[in-house]
């Protein structure tokens, strides 16, 4: 006599399968698991580079040798096996390289494509250029010549090493150094490839810019570095996408991004993060260990993060900004969501140097399953920051009564004139909410989904156009199972 | 037509409905009437299928469907329609898109084309200006910041663009001035036809002035224990409910349902 229950109705809804899970078999270059300065040395000379990079990068392993993983994060997880790792996998090629996309291993092309990617001509895009990154190197970078004639430089960084050494070498580590972390010590040390891009002196990019990463082989890390130059009044839009196929074992990712914005300069950099969060007991999925800053260095620049973070086992990031120039500002919109027993420790440190500087935090946090979710913050307000303003909003949405959510503001003001506000909720989808979409008719899945997509909206706002429709279908799916 | 019949409903372990039987015809308005705590509200959560509710015994027969095997979102599609006594605040959530999301919700339901968004907005300011409602709310979030009179309006405009073959009004009065009051009437007596039923539940008999029921039931302790017409409505009003306390406890063994006047 008593009807189906709502929650079986969500939860066949959001048992949907992760997507991107997908395997390619490849013949793939690889060098034997485990770190050392050989493994190091390896690395380097497959990707021809100059000594100075390899001695880079033996100072950044020797730091890294001699620091210890950060306990400080709300994650639990068994201690990672540095020498389990295999630190460089690369799709076989018959030539050193391939010049065009027609070099491009056609497997290759049909992965990207199956993951909404197509990076042929005909179908790639329209107006979005896309650097696509498998395992540790860059496959193919779309539109460079239409780019190049606006002195836009988009490529993958083993290419900028080797075409622009000089800009590489005076911003490499400049935002974050080597020895910032030990995630970011070991990305310095193995760093395989990545997205490099320089807006010259007053030009606005004429496109979005993207990169898409895709972890394939089995017990591989990805260390990417990513560098973004926007010179005096520049500006560029930027978008990183991110899966890796299923698999019972955790692979890391430990990628480091430095952004530089000069006078007037505006950089926006959005992230939807997919990486595979792992099975609904937790098995598998990628640890995430990524450092991004960006160095507001001149006046009145304009660094914007905005992330949508749905995948990843663990996910551990805290995308910042130094405002260093005058009237400089900074953003971090974030979106993050844990289902099953996927934990967030994710957040962003806002460093007020310069006078009348002005940022904002705006963090969506959404719970479901045991997920666990944390927002972990830092505005700082040094001696010299007079006027600086800090908004933070921390918002979070919990689905069911088995998940968490923290929030960790820490606030350190150093200047009397500075004008900091911080403002958190803690909410619950409430049965009556959903109740009352279905007694309009709408189906419980799409009652839960119109929810949380209400919730994220300032957010998503904040996407390109095309991007906040993606993120919104991918909300729905890392639901899965969530209520129930 | 709809047969409730011995409908008994509990909430956490606590019987609310004892034995609930009413039948309401094709184009029939009946208003239910009630003293706090008599379950008037529970009736009405009951027939929508929310689920805090547990139906222990009885059943629903709506024009030959079982109306308890269906899930909520079924029952609206179907044509149920009701008006909450609380509305429900949304975040982030238009107006505009959760109400074209349900029209097009019971459109397909009903095998209708759905509207595109064009159709959808000439269809929801017409309404929306038979209930006073200015056009703004379409842009806000669902009944989020709305006043109590606000919130009202907005249910009689989801009732019209939903077009129900039954309504209940879970005391859709409570809370409103008499101007308002007034303009939620009219609304509903607009969509008064024969092929639509009205369950009016209130608390007040003041409601009743401005939509006429053609029956009136009094609701006491989980049952049915008076109906009659709309003069029942104005006794009731006279003496006040201990009124029917009082005739029921006169009576011998005074647990008989549906009595008659």
């Amino acid at each position: 006599m008593n009807a189906p229950t709502r929650s079986d109705a969500i939860g066949a809804f959001l048992e949907q399968d992760y997507a991107a899970g997908f395997v390619t078999t490849l013949e793939t270059d690889t060098v034997p698991k485990g770190l050392s300065e050989d493994v190091i040395r390896l690395i380097s000379a497959r990707k021809g580079e100059p000594d100075w990079l390899l001695d880079w990068r033996l100072e950044a392993y020797r730091h890294w040798l001699t620091m210890t993983p950060p306990k400080w994060a709300a994650v639990q997880f068994p201690p990672v096996d540095f020498q389990d790792i295999v630190y460089y996998s690369a799709p076989k090629s018959k030539k050193d390289g391939p010049k065009s996309l027609d070099e491009v291993d056609p497997e290759l092309l049909r992965t990207f494509e199956k993951l909404g990617v197509p990076l042929h001509e005909r179908a790639r895009l329209a107006g979005v250029a896309v650097d696509a990154v498998f395992d540790s190197v860059s496959v193919a970078t779309t539109f460079k010549k239409e780019l190049g004639e606006h002195g836009v430089i988009f490529c993958s960084f083993s290419e900028a090493v080797k075409e622009h050494p000089e800009l590489v070498r005076q911003y490499l580590g400049t935002v974050v150094p080597p020895e910032d972390n030990f995630y970011a010590a070991l990305n310095s040390a193995v760093f395989s490839d990545g997205s490099f891009v320089f807006i010259p002196k007053g030009v606005k990019c004429p496109m979005e810019l993207s990169t898409y990463f895709r972890i394939n082989a089995r017990d591989t890390g990805q260390f990417e570095r990513t560098l973004i130059i926007a010179e005096e009044g520049a500006s560029v839009s930027y978008l990183e996408g991110c899966t890796a196929p299923m698999r019972d074992e955790n692979q890391l990712h430990a990628a480091v991004v430095e952004l530089i914005a000069l006078d007037d300069a505006k950089i926006k950099y959005s992230t939807v993060q997919n990486w595979y969060p792992g099975d609904k007991d937790g098995k598998g999925g990628i640890y995430n260990f990524v450092t991004k800053r960006g160095d507001c260095r001149g006046a009145r620049s304009h660094i914007s993060w905005t992330q949508v973070e749905t995948g990843s086992a663990i996910t551990w990031k805290y995308p910042s900004v130094i405002l260093r120039g005058d009237s400089s500002v900074g953003d971090f919109h974030s979106v993050a969501l844990t289902n099953n027993l996927q934990q967030a420790d994710t957040g962003t440190k806002m460093i007020h140097m310069g006078r009348n500087t002005r940022s904002t935090i705006l963090s969506k946090g959404i719970s479901a399953g045991r997920g666990s979710n944390t927002f972990r913050g830092l505005v700082k307000v040094t001696p010299k920051a007079e006027g600086a303003r800090n908004y933070t909003q921390c918002d979070s949405l919990l689905i069911g009564d088995r998940c968490a959510a923290h929030t960790f503001p820490t606030i350190e003001v150093r200047h009397p004139t500075a004008h900091v506000e911080h403002e958190a909720t803690t909410s619950r989808i409430g049965e009556d909410q959903l109740f009352y979409a279905m007694q309009r008719g709408i189906s419980a899945e799409d009652a839960v989904s119109m929810i949380v997509n209400g919730f994220c909206r300032e957010v998503f706002k904040e996407l390109p156009m095309e991007f906040a429709v993606e993120a919104q279908k991918l909300l729905g799916v890392s639901l899965e199972g969530s209520v129930g | 037509m709809l047969k409730i019949n011995n409908l008994h409903a509990a909430i956490d372990g606590k019987d609310i409905l004892k034995g609930l039987n009413l039948e309401v015809a094709d184009g029939e308005v009946h208003a239910i009437m009630g003293p706090n705590g008599s379950g008037k509200s529970t009736l009405a959560q009951v027939l929508a299928g929310r689920e805090t509710f547990t139906v222990t015994d009885g059943s629903v027969d709506w024009d030959g469907t079982d109306l308890l095997a269906l899930p909520a979102e079924e029952r609206a599609r179907a044509g149920l329609f009701l008006a909450f006594q609380y509305p429900v605040e949304i975040p982030g959530v238009s107006n505009a898109y959760f109400l074209k999301a349900a029209v097009n919700a019971v459109r397909r339901h009903r095998g209708l084309p759905e509207f595109d968004a064009m159709d959808f907005l000439a269809k929801v300011k017409a309404e929306m200006k038979a209930v006073g409602m200015k056009e703004e709310f379409l842009y806000r979030s669902v009944n989020e910041g709305f006043s109590g009179g606000e919130k009202k309006r907005n249910e009689v405009l989801q009732m019209a663009l939903l077009e129900p073959r039954l309504a209940v009004l879970d005391e859709t009065d409570s809370g409103l001035d008499i101007d308002a009051l007034k303009i939620v009437a009219e609304g509903v007596n607009r969509l008064r036809s024969p092929e639509r039923s009205m369950i009016v539940i209130t608390h007040y008999q003041r409601l009743l002035d401005y939509i006429v029921p053609d029956k009136v039931h009094v609701l006491s302790q989980g049952r049915i224990v008076r109906s009659g017409g709309r003069e029942l409505a104005l006794e009731l009003e006279e003496h006040g409910y201990g009124w029917i306390d009082t005739a029921q406890g006169g009576k011998a063994g005074g647990a008989s349902a549906g009595a008659r006047p």
